[in-house]
């Protein structure tokens, strides 16, 4: 039994790492085929030719940024609010927001828009994908920053009202310092379901703001291109640091 | 009486039950005065309104004769050492001690000053650089009274600080917070549910029950002259013999019978260190219990004695 178990913790994380591992292989493989010919840089050469992928990468790199730094504000202010009015339905109803298929967001989201639209004559485009991206990071903000608000003594900011400070001062100087590792992990989470949205934004998204999955999804649809391979090794490396960090982060605090 | 804290008929409703109720007392400058009560008499409520964090039903709360109780705590010349300190994880002893100076002045300099003098004080000198974690208990607890009094309140307001102490530290520290009451000359209102800090600590002391003060007085004066039964027995150990309450170490106890003693037989004795407690079952079955020093004796169980007290030690029509 001793013996098995390391060998069934490997086998699981063979099989959830594998694929990755053959992706990053197969990106530095001269062949197009999945035979290995040698190493070789070309596809990851190909990819910085490659117009489509990196405008693309930019569009989807203003829209994670734009998109955190809007719902990390908006989610950390209604953590604080469910905080101190202590409304475990209001806190619950996150989870609805978790649990609900990308689609289901997906199809209210263009509704929605497509119903504001029509007073306000507007079209779909950059702004409702950040829009529709900041609308389904609030909640993994949340629930992020309220996790730790859980464990901060009250107190504390009698404390600071006490010794003097006003209630914007208390948050500042005494609450906002306490969360802060928190909010820093909530915000690359935030990052990372942005950035490798697929289904909500390619309902929502308009000509001009095509992001990188929609792109790497057409490309894929045309066949195999070891282009792809590059690019999503990059994609995977990326987030990956960015999720270790936020763990970190996470950790100490 | 210069009075520096005055709560005038002030009550406070919660939506279930009313915490405080219709409590006056006036506080001397440079006073010792303690609130005393079991947890949920609305002792800490009545901290929390002077300090700000409630705001009183009805009554008025005066600080050096102006009304202070629709002011926000961050206007009130009052500060608190809470019960669990509250100390700021994120700030050094120093950024905790400085914290309430930055609203306080622009001027850096006598800032530095009077930091420095009140670590001396509460012998933090040299742990400026720590962070609360890395304190003990007592340290903390100082660190807490620092913070309070570099800002020279008009009043300290001390929720049962000596509450989250070690048994042992918690004599030392209540001699240390006496003396510091005395050296600082800062008022103190403070908190307790425990008899003896507030016995031994207190000017004046305000037993409380169920959101009223029950009686007011110096310490001395509640002990022998309790006017309700409830604050003769929550200030020590009372025997109540035919409706008379009589305190353990007012009664002698002997092996022959006196003129006026009463026979009595022993159930048990408890050594409790300088004294033992003795005790005994009278002839009308009321169990009566006897403080002795602890050389005396001893008495085995079964074993028949005589009690006596003088009528002077009796404690009579409480209510």
């Amino acid at each position: 039994m001793k013996r098995a178990l390391p060998l069934y913790a490997l086998g699981a994380y063979l099989f959830l790492h594998l694929p990755l591992a053959i992706l990053a292989i197969f990106s530095v493989n001269a062949s197009r085929f999945t035979i290995w010919e040698g190493f070789s840089l070309k596809w990851y050469r190909a990819m910085f030719a490659d117009r489509d992928l990196l405008e693309s990468a930019a569009n989807s790199l203003l829209i994670a940024v734009a998109a955190t730094i809007l719902a990390t504000i908006i989610g950390t202010l209604a953590a604080y609010a469910l905080w101190k009015k202590a409304s475990p339905w209001l806190a619950g109803s996150l989870y609805l927001s978790l649990v609900t298929p990308e689609i289901v967001t997906g199809i209210s989201l263009l509704a929605f828009f497509q119903w504001i639209f029509r007073y306000l004559h507007l079209r779909l485009g950059m702004h409702t994908v950040i829009l529709a991206h900041v609308s389904f990071s609030i909640a993994y903000v949340v629930l992020v920053v309220i996790a730790r608000l859980r464990s901060f003594d009250p107190a504390l900011e009698e404390a600071a009202l006490d010794l003097g400070e006003t209630e914007f001062g208390a948050f500042y100087r005494v609450t906002l310092p306490y969360l802060a590792p928190a909010i820093a992990a909530a915000a690359m989470l935030a990052f990372t379901v942005s950035i490798d949205d697929y289904v909500i934004t390619s309902l929502v998204a308009g000509v001009d703001s095509r992001t990188l999955p929609m792109v790497i999804y057409a490309m894929a649809r045309r066949g195999v291109n070891p282009v792809l391979n590059a690019v999503s090794t990059v994609v995977v490396a990326g987030l990956g640091a960015l999720i270790l960090i936020s763990e970190r982060l996470r950790r100490t605090a | 009486m210069d009075a520096v804290l005055e709560l005038a008929n002030v009550s406070k409703a919660f939506a279930t039950h009313k915490a405080v109720d219709d409590v006056s007392f006036a506080i001397p400058r440079g006073a010792f005065f303690s609130l005393l009560g079991p947890s949920g008499c609305g002792k800490t409520t009545t901290l929390r309104l002077v300090a700000g964090f409630e705001a009183p039903t009805v009554g008025e709360i005066r600080l050096n004769g102006e009304r202070i109780d629709l002011l926000p705590p961050y206007q009130r010349n009052v500060n608190t050492v809470f019960q669990s300190y509250a100390l700021f994880p994120h700030l050094t002893v120093q950024g905790n001690v400085e914290f309430g100076l930055r609203n306080k002045s622009k001027d850096a300099n006598p800032a530095a000053d009077k930091v420095r003098r009140v670590l001396e004080q509460l012998e933090l000198s040299g742990k400026e650089a720590r962070k609360p974690s890395e304190l003990s208990g007592g340290e903390k607890q100082r660190v807490a009274l620092a913070r309070a009094l570099v800002l020279s309140p008009e009043v300290l307001l001390l929720d049962e600080p000596l509450s989250a102490l070690d048994p042992q530290l918690r004599q030392q520290v209540r001699a240390e917070l006496r003396d510091l009451q005395k050296k600082t000359g800062v008022t103190f209102l403070f908190v307790t549910h425990d008899q003896e800090e507030a016995l031994s600590l207190s000017d004046t002391l305000a037993v409380m029950r169920a959101g009223r003060v029950e009686q007011m007085g110096a310490p001395q004066e509640l002990y022998r002259k309790p006017r309700t039964k409830f604050v003769a027995a929550f200030l020590g150990d009372i025997n109540w013999i035919s409706g008379v309450g009589v305190r353990p170490e007012a009664i002698r106890i002997t092996r022959g019978a006196e003129p006026g003693s009463k026979m009595a037989v022993v159930s048990a004795t408890s050594f409790l260190g300088p004294s033992a407690h003795v005790t005994t079952t009278i002839e009308d079955g009321t169990r009566v219990t006897v403080q002795v020093p602890s050389s005396d004796g001893p008495y085995a169980a079964q074993e028949t004695v005589y009690l006596s007290w003088s009528a002077t030690d009796e404690l009579r029509d409480l209510k």
